[in-house]
């Protein structure tokens, strides 16, 4: 068994099977946590894209500092995504992101 | 197969396999202790892309703190633990033909296009990236720095205030 190096494809191949799941965590999920872990995974999966272009691309340090930022991003937006959980359960006690429908009716 | 290789099919085959106990995984508590291994193995990538100061970010920030924010949301929003914490589906049929659909045209996409690669995977450069990112910081990006410093503030005091159980301002 011949292993080819790892080279950059790797790393994206990975970050293109992180990026589907995630997708399909978003758009399967009912809990609105599972949709919010659903969108952690697609920030990852960024990121490894961000890193692995950096390392390979020559980018040097910048694919780091847009990497630091997306993970600075990704913990305002847990906070605020869910203290809005928190308000909303306490409203319509329930998570289930398809009952929450108020403005259709 | 050096151990490079190995360390890497390790971490890779840790992140997409919890990563797809996330996805499937009815239960919502095991979804989130499996997002721990997903945060564990794509810091383990990070380690291997040279960059040990985000390996340790990941670390700290998604498990130390994201991992358990989504776990207190767990429980404080299921207040009946004795009932399964579980979490339906819908969509099942077309979500998963885009979620193959986009994999089958990243990977092919990825795996077809002629990167310019300039550095090697087998020379692993043994520096560590703190000091020039903390350079970078109060140098060439401090305006970005001290935005996102805002925004953090800003978020944290914002949700706060939203989660709060009683509002002392309301008569």
């Amino acid at each position: 068994m011949t292993m080819v190096p790892i080279t950059l494809t790797h790393f994206l191949l990975i970050s293109a099977a992180l990026f589907a799941l995630g997708v399909y965590a978003v758009m399967t999920r009912r809990n609105a946590i599972m949709v919010l872990m659903g969108i952690e995974l697609i920030l990852n999966s960024a990121n490894i894209n961000f890193l692995a272009f950096s390392r390979f691309g020559g980018l040097n340090i910048e694919g780091q500092m847009m990497a630091i930022f997306v993970i600075i991003l990704a913990a305002a937006e847990a906070a605020v995504a869910l203290a809005i959980v928190l308000n909303i359960y306490k409203r319509f006690t329930t998570v289930n992101v398809d009952d929450i429908s108020l403005l259709k009716d | 197969m050096n151990l490079y290789e190995i360390v890497f099919y390790f971490f890779a085959a840790l992140t997409v396999g919890s990563a797809a106990v996330v996805v499937f995984s009815r239960n919502i508590v095991y979804a989130a202790f499996s997002l721990l291994f997903t945060f564990f193995g794509v810091a383990g990538l990070y380690v291997l892309l040279n960059a040990d100061f985000l390996a340790v970010t990941q670390l700290m920030v998604y498990v130390g703190g994201i991992l358990v924010l989504l776990l207190f949301g767990v429980m404080l929003t299921n207040t009946t633990l004795s009932v399964a914490i579980r979490s339906g589906s819908l969509h099942v049929l077309p979500a998963s033909l885009l979620a193959a659909a986009l994999a089958g045209l990243l990977g092919a996409l990825y795996w077809t296009a002629e990167w310019s690669v300039s550095v090697r995977a087998s020379d692993i450069a043994a520096e560590t990236t703190s000091k020039e990112i903390g350079s970078a910081f109060i140098t060439s990006h401090l305006l970005p720095f001290e935005v996102a410093s805002v925004v953090l503030l800003v978020a944290i005091v914002g949700a706060a205030m939203m989660a709060r159980r009683e509002r002392t301002t309301e008569q």
